[in-house]
């Protein structure tokens, strides 16, 4: 490494703490509502990738409209479209809940099949209604371009802000589910649904809205999602796989688990990667996943339920 | 009815069975006669051709622009007479991003509807996997896509372009204008860009005398390009050189810009973006990156602006063209000439005029010339294009006519 300069490698090893930390923050943020769904619900949502892509569609509906009819207010609409992405991925995933998968609670395998082909269906709408070729929301100039704190550093904006709306997602889905009373019915129907039901806690109501919860956080992913990578009526499918297999590590009932999955993923790809090949990066990520779910079937962090 | 007369009974209606049968079979083969000697859908007045593209599934985004063309091509063809007589008539078929897809509809096309020509395929994948049944059942395929060559089919006639006429004069450009020693190459991980990397980097050590600093796959639909950025600031590349796809691309065009990889400091060169990617990229992502391809939308010659002007008019104000896009519109014109020199529909004597290597097409070939080589493949002319915020390419480079080469020596 002679040919570099300690400052260098300095900056290096700062933009690449950065990539670790940016991409932790975007497995977190796809990983949480899948969390909320399969942990607290046991429901395989096969159908998580295209409730994000309803979120990325709806901030290009909002970039367009306000691109043509209020080009002043461009430069916010962003805000207003992670709000609404949440909204209507929320409200598609209570119909969804409404009409589907509230039959299919006793046969959780059926979910996996039936949410799937819901996913074709989805994908397919996109096509018919947005085309089949990919659109780019014009995003605000605020967050383009990357922050400088040194000359050789450079740190994405785009990268900052999904990291500081994981955080906030995060807080907030910990206040819901830890710190509010409507937390406590969720917890309890995942752990005695019947025994919740006797207590006077509306089980239906909750798997309805817990379902609606998990696919607004989605829509709110897929709004983010559309600084760093593509819209298109496939993009679920770049990112389910990844999404499941944060959640399947980290534990599937545990919020913490999510957490520590995501990030030990990220932190290992991310390292790897800078040194070897993407591809064998991945490989090695998956390798190593899948001997310690070999050790450790429930996960990293699993809470203890007498069966 | 007695034993005896229900065997008789029985054994006349099976004789006037047979007879009606064998008649019926003699009509239908006399009807088939009189039009084509090859038992392909062909009647007095039309011709049936097959279009084979994804409608749906993830290659809808790029397959889309590819059998627009083609029946841009096929319209204008039937308004100015049609080909021996004959208005063409078109079946279309959807692969659905699924390569058995492609093999089970190829067989279709040929076997049932006997088309005497099918349109289509994007990928390699599907190429492969659909020209063992063209091989088999003897059809035609125009293959509109640029790929990595080391394939030359009887059945099949490649009117993109093979990897070496793409990627050679694309970095004999660079090392010139640019001074280019340093190379970092960038792919998705399968195999048109590990071929096309594997020549580039042949040429760029052996003929261009520079040195590959890295090189790096990325899995399709990979979405996070961090720390490969961060690799490529380490190695200060005098070149990126990239051929990554699909949805990657749009991720990796955005995290290049937001980590301040810009145009004004950094010189890349693509071998995976046309105007349709660009549409999913935007333009603004890639402003001053460049481009090899054949043909560019903003090319100014009198063929390319009667073809964008009449596909707009077809599909649309907003419809954007790129490479793919052009070679798949030069298909049923090529088809065209071809069938008429043999005076014929029949695959042999179509493919035995192709390979004559003097079909040429300048009128109907929007990039300007082209001419059919022996090999199957197109002599073409590669271009370098640096991309604007519009989404639309300028072109900065124009190399010589390029022989195709589809099997070259010391590239592999």
């Amino acid at each position: 490494m002679g040919e570099y300069t300690v400052q260098e490698l300095t900056s290096i090893f700062a933009m690449q703490g950065f990539a670790g930390i940016s991409l932790f923050s975007v497995l977190l943020l796809m990983a949480l509502g899948l969390a909320i769904i399969f942990g607290q619900m046991g429901v395989i949502n096969m159908a998580h990738g295209e409730f994000m892509a309803v979120g990325a569609y709806t901030t290009y509906l909002l970039s367009v409209i306000s691109e043509t009819y209020f080009p002043g207010f461009l430069q916010y609409y962003f805000l207003f479209a992670i709000i609404a992405s949440f909204v209507i991925a929320g409200i598609l995933g209570y119909l969804t809940e409404f009409i589907l998968i509230r039959h299919l609670y006793k046969r959780p395998l059926d979910t996996l099949l039936a949410t799937w082909g819901l996913s074709l269906i989805m994908q397919q709408t996109f096509r018919s209604i947005f085309g089949a070729r990919e659109v780019s929301p014009t995003l605000p100039d605020w967050l383009m371009g990357s922050y400088q704190p040194t000359e050789e550093i450079y740190i994405p904006i785009n990268g900052m802000f999904v990291l500081g709306l994981t955080a906030l997602v995060t807080i907030g889905v910990y206040i819901l589910m830890y710190r509010s009373n409507w937390g406590l019915a969720v917890r309890a129907t995942t752990q005695n649904r019947v025994m919740s039901g006797a207590v006077g806690i509306n089980t239906k109501k909750t798997d309805r809205l817990t379902f609606a919860l998990g696919c607004g956080i989605a829509g709110i992913a897929g709004a983010a999602f559309t600084t760093i990578a593509s819209t298109g009526p496939t993009l679920g499918t770049l990112y389910i796989v990844d999404t499941f297999m944060v959640v399947v590590f980290g534990g599937a009932a545990s919020l913490f688990g999510t957490i520590a999955s995501a990030f030990t993923i990220a932190q290992a790809q991310s390292i790897l990667e800078f040194f070897i090949s993407g591809s064998m990066a991945k490989v090695y990520t998956l390798l190593t996943l899948v001997i310690i779910l070999m050790f450790r079937p429930e996960g990293l962090f699993s809470i203890k339920v007498r069966k | 009815m007695s034993k005896f007369k229900r065997r008789k009974f029985l054994g006349k209606t099976a004789a006037l069975l047979s007879a009606m049968v064998a008649a019926g079979f003699i009509s239908t083969s006399a009807m088939a006669m009189d039009a084509t000697t090859t038992g392909q859908a062909v009647t007095d007045t039309t011709v049936t051709v097959g279009i084979l593209h994804s409608l749906t599934g993830t290659m809808a985004i790029s397959e889309t622009g590819a059998q627009q063309a083609e029946k841009l091509a096929i319209k204008q063809i039937n308004e100015s007479g049609g080909i021996l007589g004959r208005q063409i008539e078109i079946i279309q078929e959807d692969g659905a991003s699924d390569w058995p897809t492609f093999a089970e509809k190829s067989r279709k096309l040929l076997a049932k509807d006997k088309v005497a020509a099918v349109f289509g395929c994007w990928t390699s994948a599907s190429r492969k996997a659909a020209l063992p049944v063209f091989e088999q059942e003897n059809g035609l395929l125009y293959y509109p896509t640029f790929y990595e060559g080391l394939e030359q089919s009887h059945n099949v006639i490649y009117t993109g372009q093979e990897a070496t006429q793409q990627i050679l004069a694309g970095l004999d450009w660079v090392a010139k204008e640019k001074e280019a020693k340093t190379f970092y190459l960038i792919g998705s991980d399968y195999i048109w860009p590990r071929t096309s990397m594997k020549i580039a980097r042949k040429h760029i050590e052996n003929v261009l005398g520079g040195k590959v600093v890295g090189e790096d796959y990325k899995p399709l639909g990979n979405t996070q390009f961090g720390s490969t950025i961060n690799k490529i600031r380490l190695k200060k590349p005098d070149v990126i050189y990239a051929a990554v796809v699909g949805g990657s691309n749009v991720a990796w065009f955005k995290q290049l810009k937001a980590a301040g990889i810009t145009s004004d400091k950094q010189t890349l060169l693509t071998i995976s973006v046309t105007e349709d990617e660009v549409l999913g990229i935007g333009g603004e992502n890639l402003e001053g990156f460049y481009s090899i391809m054949k043909y560019f939308q903003s090319q100014n010659n009198p063929s390319n602006l009667e073809f964008v002007k009449e596909f707009k008019a077809m599909w649309g104000e907003d419809s954007v063209m790129g490479d793919v896009t052009q070679a798949a519109y030069l298909g049923p014109w090529l088809w065209k000439a071809a069938v008429e020199r043999a005076g014929s529909f029949d695959v042999d004597k179509v493919v035995a005029e192709s390979e004559k290597g003097d079909i040429e097409l300048t009128a109907k070939a929007p990039e300007g010339y082209v001419k059919l080589h022996p090999n199957h493949h197109l002599w073409s002319k590669a271009r370098v294009g640096q991309w604007n915020k519009d989404g639309q390419a300028t072109v900065v480079f124009e190399s010589e006519l390029i022989e195709p080469n589809p099997f070259p020596a010391g590239y592999q």
